[in-house]
């Protein structure tokens, strides 16, 4: 019964609660508005550039938060070996609809151990969430060294992270006609997908560079990491993710999804360049969860609205009525009516005639 | 339990043309060839189930995940941009996405450029890259009357033979990009389906190169 009135978004908000917690995640609260200026000069890291705004009594604007991560990094902490980790559950507002959002943020001095951190809290996520996921992850720093490499810049580079992100082939082969090394190398990533072993030595056999090796080496020990903690068969690598978009993400990037919700349900990833933009010395790493997609999977709870419908006409002793009305709350829902309500449905009707019951 | 694919294919030829390289693929559907009401057909045994769709909404049922897989024509990519992989160029379906204008058209500099469109999001990205000031005028059919009736100055629009452009006195003057029949994936039921889906995927990309 208990277990039955939580709706999906509620039940994931308290576990994942007890998640972030137990790695010692601070709750973060953030006010309903933010000074429009904040979000004006990021518009670019915003998921949609629809925000709602009003000016307040004294002429300032102000915004219905489309966001939550900015106002983490504005208020980060700067010295040296200074870590801030917070979680949060926060309607965000895009697009004119409220948007239930739950997530993580470490901003600070982070160091290997952070970022891996974070990645696992992701998957551990996706685990309380249901029983099929799949975490994806891709490295920013590796793609843009992989199209530096390449000599790809302005349009030619947009092009060809669109066609990453869509895993379109053929495109990217009309592209990059005349460079073989390119064709090679961006092939590579966009046909990979997998474990690490089956990703990992395949990119690193095309790669030329040392900015390349390094993000893949940056991948290839949190992979070890994933795997240890015996995720290998939840997460796989796919350059797809991140590749549009998501410029202000410079290192690991990721998107979760659940069996049976037809969009990614977490997103994030390693977003310094963000940080480095507000002007702060430091390096940053979150998620969201849209918990409103989890409507998607809400199982029905029951084919009946109430399990016994009590109706009366009006002439029965108050007395009489709370004792049916409470023995039937023992053993399920019910409703006292005096009507027939018409857009409910029950299971078991007492109906009371002359001040008797008759089922 | 097998996997079950869903497949929306666009209503007309080039659905028709799509489900026969599906079919020769191994996923064939006998009751489909059925004339008949039905709307959903299914072949539970090779585990697939196909949908008529109008030819403009595949991309909507795909992005949406009532279809893991679609097949739809570029100019609807390039219009509503969907968020979905975009796996294969079936390279059917095969026309351009062009301007085209009365014969005796001359551009109108210094004057805001009339345009009548069916794709006012794929007008917009091509002369915003032109700098080109422009007034869009959003029709849903007869593009072609536009510039006839002086309603624009030029029309973009699909190109397939150009017929319909030469029997009233139009021609192209301008190509936008050449247009295709692609093969799109939900991306979400890419995660938990990739297995089937690159089979699929493989299978009809050998057809396309035995072309």
């Amino acid at each position: 019964m208990t277990d039955e009135i939580w709706k999906n978004e509620e039940r994931a908000v308290f576990t994942l609660r007890s998640l972030y917690r137990r790695y010692g995640y601070a709750p973060y609260k953030m006010s309903r508005f933010e000074e429009y200026d904040l979000y004006v000069r990021n518009k670019d890291f915003l998921v949609s550039d629809q925000i709602i705004t009003f000016s307040d009594g004294s002429g300032r604007l102000l915004a219905l938060k489309p966001d939550v991560t900015l106002s983490i990094v504005k208020n980060a902490p700067e010295a040296p070996g200074a870590v801030q980790k917070v979680y949060y559950n926060e309607n965000v507002y895009r697009d004119y609809r409220e948007i239930m959002q739950a997530g993580l943020e470490c901003v600070g001095d982070l160091g290997d151990y952070e970022i891996a951190e974070a990645v696992l809290l992701a998957v551990k996520s996706l685990k309380l969430l249901g029983d099929r996921f799949v975490l994806d992850i891709s490295h920013m720093g590796l793609i843009a060294a992989v199209l530096d490499s390449c000599g790809l810049s302005g349009q030619e580079r947009k092009q060809a992270m669109d066609c990453l992100r869509r895993k379109n082939r053929h495109e990217l082969e009309a592209l990059c006609r005349g460079s073989d090394v390119a064709w090679e190398k961006l092939s590579t990533l966009l046909s990979c997908r997998g474990s690490g072993k089956e990703v990992l030595d395949r990119v690193a056999a095309v790669l030329t560079t040392d900015p390349e090796r390094q993000a893949l080496e940056e991948l290839r020990s949190l992979w070890k990491i994933l795997e240890t903690s015996g995720f290998e068969n939840a997460v796989r690598l796919d350059f797809s993710v991140g590749s549009g978009g998501m410029h202000y993400y410079s290192g690991v990037v990721f998107r979760g999804y659940l069996a049976g919700i037809p969009a990614s349900i977490l997103s994030g990833g390693q977003y310094d360049k963000l940080a480095r933009k507000m002007g702060k010395r430091c390096r940053a790493i979150g998620f969201a969860i849209y918990l409103d997609l989890l409507q998607d999977g809400q199982r029905q709870d029951s084919a009946f609205d109430v399990d016994t419908l009590i109706l009366h006409d009006g002439t029965v002793d108050t007395a009489v009525l709370t004792a049916a009305a409470e023995a039937a709350a023992k053993d399920g829902s019910v409703l006292v009516t005096e009507v027939l309500p018409k857009d409910r449905n029950w299971k078991k009707l007492v109906r009371f005639v002359n001040g008797e019951a008759v089922q | 339990m097998k996997t079950m694919i869903n497949v929306a294919l666009p209503k007309g030829r080039l659905g028709e043309k799509a489900y026969a390289m599906l079919k020769q693929s191994g996923y064939d559907c006998p009751s489909i060839e059925d004339p008949g009401r039905k709307l959903i057909f299914e072949n539970p045994e090779k585990g697939v189930r196909y949908f008529w769709v109008k030819p403009s909404d595949v991309a909507i049922y795909v992005e949406r995940g009532a279809a893991d897989l679609g097949i739809v024509g570029k100019d609807i990519l390039l219009e509503y941009q969907p968020d979905v992989y975009e796996l294969l160029d079936l390279k059917m379906g095969k026309c351009r996405m062009a301007v085209a204008g009365k014969k005796d058209f001359r551009d109108p500099a210094g004057q805001t450029l009339k345009v009548a469109t069916k794709f006012p999001n794929i007008t917009r990205n091509y002369y915003s890259g032109k700098c080109r000031d422009i007034d869009i005028i959003h029709l849903n059919g007869s593009i072609e009357l536009a510039p006839i009736l002086g309603l624009s100055h030029v029309i973009v629009d699909i190109v397939e033979t150009g017929t319909t452009l030469k029997e009233n006195n139009l021609m192209v003057y301008e190509e936008i990009v050449p247009i295709s029949a692609r093969l799109i994936a939900n991306i979400a039921s890419y995660q938990f389906k990739d297995d089937v889906i690159n089979e699929i995927c493989e299978s009809l990309r050998k057809q396309v190169e035995e072309l």
